[in-house]
């Protein structure tokens, strides 16, 4: 029999120093060729990252602070706050940020719904699933300026089949917003209810199966059961949604090009910047709607401890 | 939504395909009717029926001659599919360092790409404008690829890492125990393993190029550049008093339906992909 | 073929977490040794040390008397089954077997040839066109002992290679793994968590406890004579009751009665001073008392709460009051089995003849054969009666 269990003896504690010494030199070794590897591999993302975002951001935050007007390009010159008082007074900010805000959270509520009607329908049918995942993805796919003109001319006085013939729309400011409403909506619902389906299929059959039998109907096992399980996965569509038609431009653009006080934040911002030539007052409002979505998202982070997605980064 | 009501009766059958019918009507009726569209004639035009009765293609063999709407075309091709290549190579790179390695600063990159992620791209426009002026890319291929590959840099590091996290890596291991050196277990176990994450990724990151517009809009003033989302909004202004409705609808049909018969035939895996970025990051 | 030697092999991670501790064995070549106990026990990290996909801090290992420590694992010529099966989805079958003769370079008809051979020793002839996707739990595992096999390397590992199969298919696959073994020849390595597996393959089995070897023996030995109440307890299904006791005279008296101990038992509880010690019984040494005639022993009067016939056995179930065996070995064993009920008193399980009348809820009469008994000392868990029981003559390894 050679082997023995362990007698502690003389010198043993030694070794042991020995030991570990030498397994901490091995160890550090390979944790510093990982961490070199590691580094390595993310550079590139980083400096692209970095060189696209943080330098114009910076260079933005410069020009918020600016009269600078491309019209008047010698003009240059430190305004302090002068390009935020001049927006924040302004009807039109306000007016954008309303719309920009409706659109933001009507928008997101709608999704939410529709979104989670249509990840049950793909999730629970019992006929044709698969042509009901593939159809859903068709919003998904279109190109969102297509859709825009879709509805677009869906509305057009005499072209459009929606459209009545005395009626005009995308005149108006209600109906107008509506009809973005309506297009952002249509084209984000399937984004959304993947989202959710992913949450619903984590939701495991059994306990909606032990619901049942403890008696819960199928709404209460849905507000009991799916909800409270699904939470996370809503938290993190709704945050991914909510940041991003804050940005809503393609579709005002093209249905109404801000017309009628249809204006997000971003179009005016763009008609500003672009059309306005004005880099002092765009780039205020640029910085404007940074801050406002990155309060929001730290709201949804902190606040509702949304899980930000692939913030755990570990193995 | 009931679990326990899984029974295929002849009434749930007609139920669900009644329920199935409304996720149809819903998916396809704006992109019938801009075929529809596309297809009316002029005559036809401002009946306002959904579907046409005379179906024609000028309206196609018109934005085919047009050179600005082909040149457009060319663009949006060239530029999404390089700006996919090269976020692709970056991005996996750092995927899979985010999936596999420990290192410093590994959250902080993971937190700093989410920012980019959700970047208001507006704010982007006049430093972007002014910085391409300056080094003399504005209304270059160049000009709107590098901020394509910023932004579709945090779409592919997610989706992939998370591609990355589902392959099996004891496999690794067999592999070296199967007598292979660490870049035969990479180049035979993990690499075809990882393909299908790519290309998922890759699809996810065309589609994100190909609908941009407010940066193929703010960042060119030529046919140079210009992709097919913003051409398209220039189509309207070119004469007054006639709107190419057609043309523009014809022109619409032609960017998307590539992009939905690509999205339909790799169903499966972009709804991995969109919901594993995503969802368990 | 080969035989390999850990010498004092030490597994320590950096941030001084001792995972295996002086490790000694020699691997006879052809032995087929188990690295048994409880999750957490360093049985797997001594394997993968074996493997070199993990280092070894300190120590020698030594394949056919060479030193491997800083080899890779390509190098060492060993094949590994691990407990997912780790089979490469993209490949099928067939190229899954003949992945590790492919990298060493041989050619095509030898690698056809030899993957052939091992598919019909696996019976996988069919299925060598298919992925492993489409497999059955039982022949994925197949598969895996299938690439492991075709390389005729010098050793097998296998990490717990059994353990994602239903029962019924482990137990299928337990014979054919020892059938492979023995007829190839292999020296082999195998870990698992499952008692049953160490004591129904191995030639050898090391039992680990706390990444300390806790004894090294044939199976037999391991169950007739454990060196401490770990091993007295993890070796043997169902397994060995444990009551408190205390030494007066010739007799234990613990809750279930006075046992009187046989000569050669109190001699050697006599060696040592403890007076408060744990009796260890196995449940095959009780039996009802009208069926044992007059064979020495003791007898004890029990109120029997459950009775289980098995056809071939009767198990009783009865109760004893007082205090329960403590022990930081019975607290390991009980958090391995995932027993954290801790009613009143000991639980104890007697293994009885079928023709056994005993019933529940009724006062029975039990034999114990107090000359199978272990007395174990209560403080330290090592077992003051290893003198006493003699080594069967297939026990001296």
């Amino acid at each position: 029999m050679s082997a023995t269990t362990t007698q502690p003896g003389p010198g043993r504690s030694e070794a042991e120093d020995e030991a570990a010494r030498i397994a901490r030199q091995r160890h550090n070794e390979g944790i510093r060729a990982e961490r070199r590897f590691g580094l390595m591999l993310c550079a590139p993302a980083v400096i692209v990252m970095a060189a696209v975002t943080a330098y114009p951001i910076a260079y933005a935050v410069y020009l918020s602070f600016m009269r600078a007007d491309l019209r008047n390009p010698s003009d240059r010159e430190f305004v302090g706050l002068d390009n935020y008082i001049t927006i924040l007074s302004s009807p039109y900010w306000w007016n954008a940020f309303f719309v920009t805000s409706f659109i933001t959270v009507v928008g997101a509520a709608l999704q939410l719904v529709l979104g989670m009607a249509l990840a049950i329908v793909m999730h629970r049918t019992i006929v044709g699933r698969g042509l009901v995942r593939t159809s859903a993805l068709v919003p998904y796919a279109i190109v969102t300026v297509v859709a825009a003109f879709s509805w677009r001319f869906a509305w057009s006085q005499g072209i459009g089949w929606l459209a009545g013939p005395d009626s005009a729309p995308l005149t108006e400011r209600w109906p107008s917003l509506f009809i973005i409403l309506l297009s952002e909506v249509w084209k984000t619902i399937p984004f959304m209810a993947l989202l959710l389906m992913a949450g619903l299929a984590l939701v495991p059959e059994d306990l909606l199966k032990a619901a049942s039998m403890d008696g819960a109907n199928a709404w209460q096992r849905f507000i009991k059961v799916t909800v409270p399980l699904m939470k996370p996965a809503i938290l993190v569509a709704l945050l991914f949604r909510v940041m991003d038609s804050f940005r809503i431009f393609d579709n005002i653009f093209v249905l109404t090009s801000g017309a009628n006080d249809t204006s997000s934040v971003s179009v005016l911002a763009y008609n500003n910047l672009i059309r306005g030539l004005n880099l002092g007052i765009g780039s205020a409002m640029a910085v404007l709607i940074f801050l406002t979505i990155a309060i929001v998202a730290f709201v949804f982070i902190k606040g509702f401890g949304t899980a930000a997605p692939g913030a755990d980064g570990g193995r | 939504m009931a679990a326990t009501n899984t029974l295929e009766t002849p009434r749930r059958k007609l139920y669900w395909g009644a329920v199935n019918a409304v996720v149809l009507i819903y998916a396809f009726v704006p992109v019938i009717w801009i075929v529809s569209l596309s297809l009316k004639s002029d005559g036809e035009l401002n009946n306002g029926r959904y579907m046409t009765t005379s179906p024609t293609f000028e309206a196609y063999q018109q934005i085919f001659s047009n050179d600005d709407f082909t040149r457009a075309l060319i663009n949006s091709i060239g530029i999404c599919l390089i700006s996919t290549f090269l976020a692709l190579l970056i991005g996996t790179s750092a995927a899979y360092a985010i999936a596999r390695l420990q290192f410093p600063g590994k959250k902080a990159i993971v937190g700093a790409s989410l920012l980019v992620a959700m970047f208001p791209q507006i704010a982007l426009v006049t430093p972007l404008f002014s910085i391409t002026v300056a080094i003399g890319i504005f209304d270059t291929w160049l000009g709107l690829i590098i901020p394509y590959i910023t932004f579709a840099l945090p779409l592919a590091i997610y989706t992939l890492s998370a591609f990355f996290r589902e392959i099996p890596w004891e496999l690794e291991k067999a592999a070296k125990m199967d007598g292979a050196t660490p870049y035969q277990a990479f180049r035979k176990v993990i690499a075809p393993l990882a393909m299908p994450g790519v290309f998922t990724t890759a699809i996810l990151v065309f589609i994100n190029c190909w609908n941009d517009f407010l940066f193929a809009l703010s960042l060119t003033t030529s046919t140079d550049a210009r992709t097919v989302p913003a051409a398209l909004s220039y189509f309207q202004g070119a004469t007054t008093f006639e709107k190419p409705t057609q043309a523009i609808a014809a022109a619409a049909v032609i960017i998307t339906i590539p992009i939905v018969i690509f999205v339909l035939f790799f169903q499966r895996r972009i709804v991995a992909g969109l919901t594993s970025g995503a969802v368990k990051g | 073929m080969a035989e390999i030697v850990l010498d004092h092999v030490v597994k320590r991670y950096p941030d001084g977490a001792l995972a295996v501790d002086d490790f000694n064995l020699e691997i006879a070549d052809g032995e087929f040794i188990i690295l048994v106990g409880p999750s957490g026990c360093g049985k797997s990290t001594t394997l993968n040390m074996v493997a070199g996909l993990e280092d070894i801090t300190q120590g020698e290992l030594r394949i056919d008397g060479k030193v491997v420590n800083d080899k890779a694992p390509k190098d060492r010529d060993i094949a590994m089954v691990f407990q997912s099966y780790a089979l490469y989805p993209h490949m099928t079958v067939g190229e899954n077997m003949a992945f590790p003769l492919v990298l060493a370079g041989v050619d095509k008809s030898t690698i056809n040839e030899k993957v052939g051979e091992a598919a019909e020793m696996l019976e996988l002839t069919h299925h060598l066109d298919r992925k492993p996707a489409n497999l059955s739990g039982g022949q994925r595992q197949r598969v895996a002992m299938g690439r492991a096999i075709v390389r005729s390397p010098k050793a097998f590992l296998m990490d717990e290679p059994l353990s994602n199969l239903d029962a019924k298919l482990r137990v299928q696959m337990r014979t054919q793994v020892s059938r492979i073994q023995k007829s190839l020849g292999t020296t082999t390595l195998y870990v698992t968590h499952d008692q049953v597996e160490a004591m129904t393959l191995g030639d050898r089995v090391v039992v680990m406890r706390g990444g300390i070897v806790q004894q090294v023996g044939s199976p037999t030995e391991l169950y007739e004579r454990p060196r401490n109440l770990f091993v007295a307890g993890f070796i043997g299904s169902p397994s060995m009751n444990f009551l408190p006791a205390q030494v007066e005279g010739d007799s234990l008296q613990t809750g279930l009665g006075s046992l009187r101990m046989p000569d050669r038992i109190r001699q050697a509880v006599d060696q040592s001073s403890s007076r408060e010690v744990i009796v260890g019984i196995r449940p095959e040494h009780f039996e009802d008392n009208a069926l044992v005639g007059d064979k020495a022993g003791s007898t004890v009067e029990v109120t029997v709460d459950l009775v289980e016939s098995m056809g071939s056995d009767v198990f009783a179930y009865f109760t004893v009051r007082g205090d329960a065996a403590t022990s930081g070995d019975l607290a390991d064993l009980a958090a391995d089995a995932g027993q954290d009920m801790h009613g009143e008193g000991t639980q104890v399980n007697a293994r009885l003849d079928p023709a056994s009348r005993v019933s529940a809820g009724g006062q029975s009469t039990l034999w114990v054969d107090t000359a199978k008994i272990h007395v174990f000392d209560a403080e330290s868990g090592q077992n003051l009666t290893l003198e006493a029981h003699e080594p069967t003559p297939a026990a001296t390894a």
